[in-house]
């Protein structure tokens, strides 16, 4: 019997293991298109099984056969001009199609030992393709967006334009949308994507009593205005741009770039246009109007990490230091895997070794002095941070320490050296030489319109023909709010990336975005405007199995919070949240000797210093990273290690995490600080419990979940009351103030409950 | 059965602890699939050995790296220069230096006179292995360990090297060996993380570790390495708060699942039965992890084997003490580091402080597997990042020297699972600074250690960001000569 069991299990992880799933597939039941699409079809399977050997890197290239030009894959081949690649319309006389499909396995393509394999399914899409004439597009990606029409959809589910993308898809692949979330639900998903915290207990009772149409606008409205706002956006910027308050390497030395950090947070509040936001940070030193503001904001270029360890060669790490800005302005703004590119022609994308370098010059023309002796906070070029300058120029600036603080910026000095190839990448392998200017395939760099330099690069990038700009935003606020962008490889729009779900919608949001002057809050508020969005996340079985990944957004999915929002989260609704915006960064409750174990025992960083008082209870995103350490329960929830530009975060799910939720002093102190505010409060034991449920759930408790709780209380309530020391032992958690004068057994028992409830599936996922 | 292999299969689509350990066709711990439990996660590694392949029989089935945290000397350890000795003061001549690059520490410095080592070497065992007095105990196993004098690598500063012995590569978020293990082979145990770490100090000049080390890199984030510590918080996090009792917590997580199944009940996300099991997998590691970290139960003649340091938590020997429990009990990769090796002044007197923080306690780790018969599927790997220079930094006197880094040759050694013992393997010139025989790269070592433990190193890969990453990068090829 056993053996059967073992045996049926086994053969269950084979049907599935052999199911194949390329990560184009977006037909559940993969059937052949009955006219097959270049970009969509054929690309991704030559791109991934093909290209490595025939495609654009001319010295990896085999037998001279490149098949991502149709020119490479009609021409005849080397060892015989009577025999083709392709020949459209003729698989017989298709070479590429006889390989594909050989029986002897010396002529198998892709070959035995490269550990590549088409599917049959591969196979079909590349003889239709060929029968239907072999015809090639350019990457979708790098055509120019136009603003589509859009469908018609006759149904009163939809909200605004986003919505009819979304029917319209639907209905193709036959599932229909979720109703309307209900109300308290709506109100903490949309309150934690705008602002990252939860509704307040008010908020909430005047969403739900407000019947006015427009009542939901009305809370999105209130909470763009929000300060709050700003934070959230930053949360994630502060990954693209590898924000960290340490240096990184062996002694990992502090650094004061938390200016920088409380000027991205300014920006997002009083909603700069994206492309003013990315002009300050990527030449703020350039524009002709420059002030303090522009120039802190390049601090952006400096974010990344510095090597001070003793023994290191200067050149090397000034090398290294460029290649980072490269490789962040590919990822960030054009969603492309430059670094590819650094050391080879790039495999899968246009862009050569030479673009590379063309991009990395924009970098390299900066002022690099060699650092001081010793491990310094900032290393120049930067600028002082003083009173005075608060007061003037940068009011945004939370300063409550009476020292200067110096922050990194970028100064340019544009014949302060050639920039070469580097051969191999090497940093003192240098090739041909090369001027400043950005990747041709994405679009041509014309130096009669622009600058050869960063203002210039950064024109272009804002230049409306810019095929990427907009697509690759827009495609990461999606993703922030959905979990998922359209283009699922948010940090690669290249050839390998995964194609957009929704071309067309990606397409219409991107012009509409420019269109709009890069405004994001607007974007942010057409989105969660659309009943897209609004819909419930309820999923069938039959949804399961059709879209297991959501891919057609028939529901809103149900995301765990990230890393900052469980901290704030926990804040917030227990009343300990210091709002407070900006600042230098906090040092939290950490286990003991985290730091000192790893560290080298030289430094500011060397051991941990904990804060206290109001400094405990500052939000996630103000949280100290030292980047050889990073704070272990961000670690665990997925943050960014903030050690190169990151663009998604996974979201996992771990034993770990349910340890931290379980042990961490603090959700045990904002249980017991709930429980304390409610025992204060004038009521009955079962409100008290439906109070704490309300707050923390953001939703009205069930009959069956209070009755559950309240026998739950009565329970504990008894076991604390035979064992007082432990409920003494219990409550005394955090360094918030104990109150005086209580019935230790009562808040001991109130609390257990209150930090099962902390504890809960849903309490941590926006629903 | 088909309740779970339909769960399983709506899971495809998440991410899932037990699953990511537990799965992975190119080659499933069996031990782990007679566990319904860890049957309900994604599947992971199967999708990426794309012909779906077993690579190999396995010689080894779990792995304990003793990283020598700051490069101790080779010349001081295991590889014998008397010419060095002899030359005493001498330049180093140019020719043998080639182009080799320097650090920034000794770029200035006008002169590299010659150093040979304060220690003397004899052979020992059958195999006549040559050790240097600072490694008693090493010198009694010698017979069961493969020395490799060839060793090299790309980088001489302490954080690449470090990444690049850890990742395969200097820079950039890749994953370390012990996450590639993970993803690719899973766990043995249930209770325990796949990849556990432990760090200890020694008092010679330390240059910290970092917590990318052991970083998942763009795997998945349960495939991170756990840092264990020393602490009472074997792992961060694990005990129960003050005030809460085990019945209590029980008591705790059985509301808690029954408030669950309501959700999921109205929602029908299958996360929601996946986090009640999360809940219960943390709560067995509650028990699970301090009975296995717990070494005070050991007999005294493992005591008295190991060193009484090994009673001493956070020490390298308990830590090593720790590692055999650790292992023993499925954990798949085990990683010390051992910081304080960078002997760039004073090498003569700090380098005896931590060879003796080391020496009793790594012999001690190979003799005790040996004894449970339990080498032979354990690989055991001593290393440092790299070597160190044949010629002096700083002032050199009759009794004192230091050694800057040194990438083109170090001696490292390995034991158990499946490699020759008794084998010295590699040489280098008599000035100890070039390789002449049998080069052993970094990438070289990384597949020799995938093909004991049945992985083809071009076959494990990893698709992102359109490429397929694997740990040897282009590169690596298994060192044939060394494996038994």
């Amino acid at each position: 019997m056993k053996k059967t069991v073992l045996q049926l299990i086994i053969l269950g992880l084979l049907l599935v293991s052999c199911k194949e799933e390329g990560q184009y597939a977006s037909i559940p039941q993969q059937k052949v298109p009955d006219m097959v699409d270049y970009n969509f079809d054929v690309r991704p399977i030559l791109s991934d099984k093909c290209f490595n050997c025939h495609g654009p890197d001319a010295n990896k290239r085999s037998a001279d056969l490149r098949l991502d030009t149709p020119e490479g894959a009609y021409k005849a081949l080397k060892d015989s001009d009577k025999e083709f690649a392709i020949v459209p319309k003729n698989v017989e006389k298709s070479m590429v199609y006889q390989r594909i499909t050989a029986k002897d396995s010396s002529d198998l393509m892709p070959p035995l030992d490269s550990n590549l394999k088409l599917t049959q399914y591969e196979i079909k899409v590349l003889k239709k393709w060929i029968e239907q004439g072999a015809v090639y597009e350019p990457h979708w990606a790098f055509i120019p967006v136009k603003k589509p029409e859009i469908p018609e959809v006759p149904s009163d589910w939809v909200s605004n334009e986003i919505d009819h993308f979304i029917l319209g898809k639907l209905e193709e692949v036959g599932l229909e949308p979720n109703e309307i979330a209900d109300k308290e639900r709506l109100l903490k998903r949309v309150a934690l994507d705008i602002t990252g915290l939860p509704p307040s207990p008010e908020m909430r009772e005047k969403f739900v009593q407000n019947d006015a149409p427009d009542a939901y606008e009305q809370i999105v409205d209130e909470l763009l205005g929000s300060v709050h706002y700003g934070e959230k956006m930053a949360s994630h910027w502060l990954d693209v741009a590898r924000y960290a308050d340490s240096h990184g390497f062996q002694n990992d030395q502090l650094r004061t770039m938390w200016p920088w950090r409380d000027w991205v947070i300014h920006a997002f509040n009083e909603n700069y246009s994206y492309e003013k936001f990315v002009t300050y940070q990527l030449a703020g030193d350039l524009m002709p109007k420059k002030n303090m503001e522009t120039i802190l904001a390049t601090g952006f270029n400096r974010n990344h990490k510095i090597n001070q360890e003793g023994g290191i060669i200067e050149e090397e790490f000034r090398i290294e230091n460029v290649t980072d800005r490269t490789n962040t302005f590919g990822k960030a703004f054009l969603g492309l895997t430059l670094e590819c590119a650094k050391c080879h022609d790039h495999k899968y994308d246009p862009i050569s070794q030479k673009d590379y370098f063309n991009t990395f010059a924009f970098f390299d023309k900066v002022i690099h002095r060699p650092k001081s002796m010793g491990e310094v906070l900032a290393e120049p070029p930067l600028i002082t941070i003083t009173d005075e300058v608060i007061d003037k120029e940068l009011p945004f600036i939370n300063k409550k320490e009476p020292e200067d603080v110096d922050v990194m910026v970028i100064e340019e000095k544009p014949d302060i050296r050639t920039t070469h190839v580097l051969n191999r990448g090497v940093y003192d392998d240098k090739g041909e030489i090369v001027e400043p200017s950005p990747p041709e395939a994405v679009m041509k760099f014309d130096t009669l319109v622009y600058e050869r330099n960063r203002l210039g690069l950064t024109k272009w990038l804002f230049d409306e023909r810019n095929p990427l700009t907009s697509r690759v935003f827009v495609n990461r606020v999606w993703q922030e709010i959905f979990g998922e962008g359209i283009v699922r490889s948010s940090g690669d729009f290249g050839m390998q990336g995964d194609l957009p779900t929704h071309i067309g919608l990606l397409n219409w949001l991107s012009a509409d975005f420019m269109e709009n002057g890069w405004d994001m809050k607007r974007l942010v508020k057409q989105i969660v405007m659309s009943s897209t969005y609004k819909q419930s996340s309820v999923v069938s079985n039959e949804k399961l199995t059709i879209d297991p990944d959501n891919r057609y957004l028939s529901r809103m999915s149900r995301l765990r919070f990230n890393a900052e929002m469980i901290r704030d989260h926990a804040l917030a609704t227990s009343g300990l949240l210091n709002p407070e915006i900006g600042g230098r960064s906090v040092k939290v409750y950490q286990p003991d000797g985290i730091w000192e174990a790893a560290s080298s025992g030289r430094g500011i960083l060397a051991n941990y210093v904990q804060d206290h008082g109001e400094d405990l209870y500052r939000r996630g995103i103000y949280v100290f990273i030292k980047r050889t350490t990073l704070p272990p329960v961000q670690l665990t929830f997925d943050a960014a290690t903030r050690d190169q530009c990151e663009v998604k975060r996974q979201s996992t799910m771990t034993p770990l995490q349910a340890l931290i939720a379980l042990n961490d002093p603090t959700i045990l102190e904002a249980s017991r600080v709930l429980s304390e505010r409610l025992i204060q409060e004038e009521s009955s034991f079962d409100e008290k419990i439906e109070a704490a449920f309300v707050r923390i759930l953001c939703r009205s408790i069930k009959p069956q979940e209070k009755e559950m709780l309240v026998g739950y209380y009565h329970d504990q309530e008894k076991a604390f009351a035979s064992d007082k020391q432990k409920a003494r032992d219990f409550i005394e958690v955090g360094e918030y103030p104990i109150l005086e004068d209580r019935d230790e057994v009562k808040v001991a028992a109130l609390m257990q409950i209150i930090h099962t409830i902390y504890n809960l599936e849903e309490t941590i996922v926006k629903g | 059965m088909d309740k779970e292999v339909v769960e399983h299969y709506l899971n495809t689509n998440r991410r899932h602890f037990l699953g990511k350990m537990a799965m992975g066709m190119g080659g499933v711990a069996l031990g782990s699939l007679l566990m319904p439990d860890l049957l309900s996660g994604k599947k992971a590694a199967e999708e990426q050995l794309p012909l779906g392949l077993k690579h190999f029989a396995a010689k080894a089935k779990r792995i304990i790296l003793l990283v020598q945290n700051g490069a101790p000397s080779q010349l001081e350890s295991f590889d014998y220069k008397p010419k060095l000795n002899d030359m005493f003061g001498q330049e180093l001549p140019p020719s043998i230096r080639g182009n080799q690059k320097l650090t920034g520490m000794t770029a200035g410095q006008k002169s590299f006179p010659l150093v040979g080592s304060k220690f003397s070497f004899k052979q020992y065992g059958e195999s006549g292995t040559w050790v240097s007095e600072l490694f008693p105990n090493i010198a009694k196993i010698t017979d069961d360990i493969c020395m490799i004098k060839s060793m090299h690598t790309d980088a001489i500063n302490h954080d690449p090297a470090l990444t690049f012995m850890q990742t395969g590569a200097q820079v950039g978020n890749r994953p370390s060996i012990g996450s590639w293990f993970s993803y690719g082979l899973g766990s043995e145990n249930q209770n325990l993380p796949a990849y556990c770490v432990l760090l200890s100090k020694g008092k010679g000049n330390g240059q910290g570790v970092y917590s990318k080390l052991w970083s998942n890199g763009f795997l998945d984030s349960s495939h991170q390495g756990v840092q264990l510590s020393a602490s009472e918080d074997p792992i961060l996090y694990l005990n129960d708060p003050k005030g809460m009792d085990r019945e209590t917590r029980r008591k705790m997580l059985d509301h808690l699942a029954a408030m669950n199944q309501l959700g999921y009940d109205e929602f029908g996300d299958p996360e929601i039965p996946a986090k009640i099991k999360q809940y219960e997998m943390a709560f067995r590691m509650q028990t699970a992890v301090p009975e296995i970290t717990d070494v005070s139960k050991e007999p005294d003649h493992i005591k008295k084997l190991y060193g009484p340091d090994c009673m001493v938590p956070g020490t390298y020997a308990a830590n090593c003490l720790l590692a055999r429990k650790l292992s023993e009990s499925g954990v798949r990769f085990v990683q010390l580091y051992h910081q304080g090796w960078d002997q760039h002044n004073n090498l003569v007197s700090e380098i005896k402080g931590q060879a003796k923080d080391v020496d009793m306690a790594s012999a001690a780790l190979i003799t005790d597997l040996k004894q449970r018969g339990l080498l032979d599927e354990t690989l055991v790997i001593w290393s440092g990042e790299f070597g160190r220079t044949n010629y002096c930094q700083g002032k050199l006197t009759k009794d004192n020297y230091g050694r800057d880094h040194h990438p083109r040759c170090f001696s490292i050694f390995l034991a158990g699972g499946g490699v020759k013992a008794g084998l010295s393997y590699g040489k280098t010139d008599e000035l100890g600074y070039n390789i002449v025989e049998s080069p052993v790269h970094i990438h070289d070592l990384h597949a020799t250690i995938m093909h004991l433990m049945g992985l083809d190193h071009e076959k494990l890969t990893y698709k992102h960001l359109g490429r397929r990453f694997r740990l040897t990068d282009v590169h690596g090829h298994v060192v044939k000569d060394i494996i038994a």
